[in-house]
C-alpha cells in the first residue's frame, strides 16, 4: 500500500481518469452474501479464470442490495455493469466464466433483469431473450412453456445458436404476464402471449422494430444517491472510490467553502436526520458549531439496533469512505478535532472495513494534519457497541462511547450543547454521512430537487417478512409506500395476501393495507401512528397475527429498556405481562383499557426516547386491528386462543419464497 | 500430574493473563473511551469476561471493581460464563420471528434435550437467541460456530447438528 500523501492534483488526475477496457465480474461481498456462499462463488470465479486463461478481472463488492438473490455476481465492461446474476454457487459461477465471458452465454435461471429498460433497438443486434412468467392470477408458471415456444420460432428463423433464450430469475416485474427482455437493448415486453412470440422475433430481432403494443415503458422507481457505489466498488480500495469521484465534496468543502457555507449548503439541501426522528442536520451543526469550547466531536450512529433492519450495515460494509467522507464534513462544519464511527459489535465485517479506511485516509493525509493544504485537522476512531438497542438514543451513546453504562440523560442540554466528554458534539446516523458526501459534492440545491417539499432526498430501506423479494431499496421520499412494497418488492409473492408494513422497528407502527397508497415522508407516517424509523420495513400478511407482534415488539423494549426511569421499565413489563395473557386465551376486555393507559403514561413520562415510543407497536395494532384483540379477549383458555389466532400465525412459517 | 506442576501451570497461566491484562491496559491508556474496548478485547480472548481478569483489568486501570461490573452487566454482549464448545445463535430480529424462528429454536432446544438424555453431549452446544444479524434477507437464520445457516426449516435442524456432533 502506498503511504504517499494525496495533494488536490493528485485527486484531480484520479477523478478525470478514463477506465481502461476491460471485463469483470464483482462478486458482492457483504454479510448476507458471505452467509449465502459468496466467498466460495468468488474463489471459483478466480479458479476458473486461471483454468479458462482469460482476462476478466475478478473483483469483490459490498452488497447491491439484493439480498433475495445472494450471492450476487455482476458482470461488465469499461462502460458500466451489462449483467446481474443472483442467487449463484460455486458449480454457476464456473459456467459463467467458461459460458459468458467466452461466448456471451447466460445461465438459467440467474439473470435479473435490469429495471433501466431500453426504448429502442437500434444498437448491436440482440443476442438474449430473457423470459419470466411474473404471475397474472394463472395458477400454473408458463416460464417453460414460453422458453421453448422461443427456441421453436427461432430455429424456424434459422437464429437458433444465434440468440439465446433463458429463463430470468426476476424480471422487476410482477402480476405482468409472461414478461420478456431483449439483450443487450434491455427492451422489455409484458404480457406476451404465444401469437406473440414469432412477431416479437420477426419484428423486434428481424427488422428492429419496437412493438410498442408490448413495449414496457414503466421507468425504475428507485434513485441511488447514499447507495451510490454499493456494489459497484471495492470497499477497501481507496482508489476504487476516488475514481467514482470520491473525495470531491471534501475538498469543496474544505478548500472553497467556510464552514458556515457548508451548513448553509446542508440547510439548502433539506437533508434530515436519517437515523429516525428526522432533525434536520444544518441545524444540529449550527447549533454544534455555536458554542465556544476547547474540543469539539463528532460521531457517527452506527448502532443500527432496530431488528431487522440493514441499511446502516450495508452502507458501512460496501461504501465505507463515502461515511467517513460524510464525517470529515461534518467535523469541518462545526469545528471538531475529533470523531468516532460507534459501531455495534455484532456487524464485525463493517468494523473491519471502516477501520480498513481509516487507515487507508491516513496513509494518503485525507484524515490528520493539515488535510489537502487547508490548515483543517482531524482523526477519527472506531468505538464497539455491546449490545444494547437503548444506545441509539444520543445521550447513551454519548455514555457508551465514555466507557459507561448507557443510561441516557435527561434533555437539555443537548449534546450540541454539552455532549462527549462535556464537550459540544454532532451525532449524525450513517446513512446520513453517506448523504453528506453525495450533497457536498453535487451541491444542496440538486439533492433539493429530490422528494417532498418537507422531506426531501431519498431514503433507504430494509423491506424484509413475508415479502417476495426482501431487498434494500433507495426511493425517492414521497413515493407510496405501496411501489416500494409491490413494484420493487414484489409484493406477497403468489398466494398471499398483504395485512399490512411495520416501519419504525420496535419505535414504530404498523401501517394497514388500506394505507398503502400513503406517501414515505415523515408527517405522513407520524400521522398514521407510525414513524419513519431507520428505515426497517416489514411485511406482514394474512397469516401472521397482530397481537404477537405487538407482543414481540414490546418484549423487545422490555429487555432493551435500561430500568432508569419507572414508566419505561415498570410500564413496559406490566403491559408485556397483560399482552402475553390475551395472547394465552385469558385475557378480561377491561385489559385493553388498561393497556392503553400505560401506553398513555409511558408515552408522555418516560425519560428518552426508547420508553416515549415504545407503546407505537402496540398502540398502532389496536387502532387498526383491535378486532383480533378482541377475538382473543373472547376466545376462553389457550386453546380457543390458537383457534382464534389460527391462520395468523406460524403455519405458513416453513414456506420459503 | 504432580500437584507441584499443575499449581506451577496455574501459576503460570494467572502470569500470562497479567501481562496481557497490563498489555492490553497500557495500550489504551491514553485513548479516549477505552473501558468498552478493552472488555470486547478481553472476551474476544477469553470466550468471556472472568472474573479474575476483570479483578487485574480494575487494578492495572485504578478503578474501582463495580465500574467494571455495571459495564458488563449492562451489555448484552458481554459474557460471565464461559460459552459452550459449540454456539448455536438463533437470529430472533423481527424478520426472522415471523418466519418461524421461534420454533426453530423450541425444535432446537428439544433436540438439544434429546441428546443429554440419551448420554449424548447435547450439554456440548450452548444455544442462545441473539438480537438481529442483518441476514433479514435469509430469514430464518441461525450462526452454528460463526457460519451463518439461511432459509431454515424445522427439518434442517437436524443437518446443523449432525456434523458438529461427537466433534470437540
Amino acid at each position: 500500500m502506498s503511504r504517499k500523501q494525496l495533494t488536490v492534483s493528485d485527486l484531480e488526475a484520479r477523478w478525470a481518469e478514463t477506465p481502461p477496457a476491460r471485463k469483470w465480474a464483482r462478486v458482492g461481498l457483504d454479510t448476507g452474501g458471505i452467509a449465502a456462499g459468496a466467498r466460495q462463488v468468488h474463489k471459483a470465479l478466480l479458479e476458473a479464470r486461471e483454468d479458462a486463461g482469460l482476462s476478466v478481472d475478478i473483483e469483490k463488492a459490498g452488497p447491491l442490495g439484493l439480498a433475495y438473490a445472494d450471492p450476487v455476481v455482476v458482470v461488465g465492461d469499461e462502460s458500466g455493469p451489462a449483467v446481474v446474476f443472483g442467487a449463484m454457487d460455486p458449480e454457476s459461477a464456473r459456467e459463467l466464466v467458461e459460458g459468458y465471458f467466452q461466448d456471451g452465454r447466460l445461465l438459467e435461471d440467474r439473470v435479473i433483469a435490469t429495471r433501466e429498460r431500453g426504448r429502442d433497438l437500434d444498437g448491436p443486434p440482440q443476442v438474449s431473450i430473457l423470459v419470466k412468467d411474473t404471475g397474472d392470477g394463472k395458477p400454473e408458471d408458463r416460464t417453460a412453456f414460453f422458453q421453448d415456444l422461443f427456441r421453436e420460432e427461432l430455429t424456424v428463423h434459422g437464429l437458433d445458436g444465434v440468440v439465446g433464450v433463458y429463463r430470468a430469475l426476476d424480471m422487476g416485474l410482477y402480476g405482468k404476464g409472461v414478461c420478456v427482455q431483449l439483450l443487450p437493448s434491455r427492451v422489455t415486453y409484458a404480457n406476451v402471449t404465444g401469437p406473440d412470440v414469432r412477431r416479437i422475433i420477426e419484428k423486434s430481432l428481424g427488422e428492429g422494430q419496437v412493438l410498442e403494443d408490448l413495449l414496457e415503458t414503466a421507468v425504475e422507481p428507485q434513485e441511488r444517491i447514499v447507495l451510490r457505489n454499493c456494489g459497484h466498488i471495492d470497499p477497501d480500495d481507496l482508489d476504487a472510490y476516488l475514481q467514482a469521484g470520491g473525495y470531491r465534496g471534501l475538498r469543496r468543502a474544505l478548500l472553497d467553502l467556510s464552514p458556515e457555507d457548508v451548513i448553509e449548503e446542508m440547510k439548502t439541501s433539506g437533508l434530515r436526520g436519517r437515523g429516525g426522528a428526522g432533525f434536520p442536520v444544518w441545524m444540529k451543526w449550527r447549533n454544534t458549531r455555536r458554542p465556544e469550547a476547547d474540543r469539539k466531536f463528532v460521531i457517527c450512529n452506527g448502532d443500527e439496533g432496530d431488528p431487522g433492519a440493514f441499511m446502516d450495515r450495508s452502507i458501512l460494509e460496501g461504501d465505507p469512505h463515502a461515511v467517513l467522507e460524510g464525517l470529515l464534513i461534518a467535523a469541518y462544519a462545526i469545528g471538531a478535532d475529533k470523531g468516532f464511527f460507534y459501531i455495534r459489535a455484532e456487524y464485525p465485517l463493517a468494523v473491519e472495513r471502516i477501520r480498513r479506511a481509516i487507515g487507508q485516509a491516513r496513509d494518503a493525509g485525507l484524515l490528520g494534519r493539515d488535510i489537502l493544504g487547508s490548515g483543517f485537522s482531524f482523526d477519527a476512531d472506531v468505538r464497539l457497541g455491546a449490545g444494547a438497542f437503548v444506545c441509539g438514543e444520543e445521550t447513551a451513546l454519548i455514555a457508551s462511547i465514555e466507557g459507561r453504562r448507557g443510561s441516557p440523560e435527561p434533555r437539555p442540554p443537548y449534546p450540541s450543547e454539552k455532549g462527549l466528554w462535556g464537550r459540544p458534539t454532532a451525532i449524525n446516523n450513517v446513512e446520513t454521512l453517506a448523504a453528506v458526501s453525495a450533497i457536498l459534492d453535487r451541491g444542496g440545491a440538486w439533492y433539493a430537487g429530490i422528494g417532498t417539499e418537507q422531506s426531501r432526498g431519498t431514503k433507504v430501506f430494509a423491506v424484509t417478512g413475508k415479502v417476495r423479494n426482501p431487498q434494500l431499496v433507495e426511493v425517492p421520499m414521497g413515493i407510496p409506500i405501496r411501489t416500494v412494497i409491490e413494484d420493487i418488492c414484489g409484493g406477497a409473492g403468489r398466494g398471499a395476501r398483504i395485512k399490512g408494513v411495520q416501519t419504525g422497528g420496535p419505535s414504530g407502527g404498523v401501517i394497514p393495507l388500506a394505507r398503502l397508497d400513503t406517501p414515505v415522508t415523515y408527517e405522513s407516517l407520524q400521522e398514521l401512528g407510525s414513524i419513519m424509523g431507520s428505515g426497517g420495513m416489514l411485511v406482514m400478511d394474512e397469516t401472521d397475527s397482530m397481537v404477537d407482534v405487538a407482543k414481540f415488539y414490546l418484549g423487545f423494549c422490555v429487555e432493551e429498556s435500561c430500568g432508569k426511569c419507572a414508566p419505561c421499565r415498570v410500564g413496559g413489563f406490566q403491559m408485556l405481562k397483560l399482552l402475553e395473557k390475551i395472547h394465552a386465551g385469558k385475557g378480561r376486555p377491561e385489559d385493553l383499557a388498561t393497556i392503553r393507559e400505560i401506553c398513555h403514561c409511558m408515552r408522555t413520562a418516560s425519560l428518552c426516547g426508547l420508553g416515549q415510543t415504545a407503546p407505537n407497536p402496540v398502540l398502532s395494532t389496536l387502532q387498526y386491528f383491535e378486532r383480533e384483540y378482541l377475538d382473543l379477549v373472547d376466545a376462553r383458555g389457550p386453546a380457543a386462543a390458537r383457534q382464534a389466532r389460527r391462520g395468523r400465525e406460524s403455519q405458513s412459517n416453513w414456506e420459503r419464497m | 500430574m504432580s500437584m507441584q506442576t499443575e499449581l506451577g501451570s496455574l501459576l503460570g497461566w494467572v502470569e500470562g493473563m497479567r501481562s496481557r491484562v497490563r498489555k492490553l491496559a497500557r495500550e489504551w491508556e491514553d485513548q479516549e473511551g477505552n473501558l468498552i474496548m478493552i472488555l470486547h478485547a478481553i472476551q474476544n480472548e477469553f470466550g468471556y469476561v472472568p472474573r479474575g481478569v476483570a479483578n487485574e483489568l480494575a487494578k492495572e486501570m485504578k478503578i474501582p471493581m463495580a465500574r467494571i461490573y455495571e459495564v458488563i452487566t449492562f451489555y448484552h454482549y458481554f459474557r460471565l460464563t464461559p460459552p459452550g464448545q459449540h454456539s448455536i445463535q438463533v437470529c430472533m430480529g423481527t424478520a426472522c420471528y415471523l418466519k418461524g424462528a421461534s420454533d426453530l429454536h423450541d425444535e432446537l432446544a428439544r433436540r438439544l434435550r434429546l441428546l443429554e438424555m440419551g448420554g449424548g453431549r447435547g450439554g456440548e452446544f450452548q444455544l442462545e437467541t441473539v438480537r438481529c444479524i442483518g441476514c433479514c434477507g435469509m430469514a430464518p437464520a441461525v450462526v452454528v460456530d460463526g457460519e451463518t445457516h439461511g432459509r431454515l426449516g424445522l427439518d434442517d435442524v437436524e443437518k446443523i447438528l449432525k456434523p458438529k456432533r461427537g466433534t470437540p
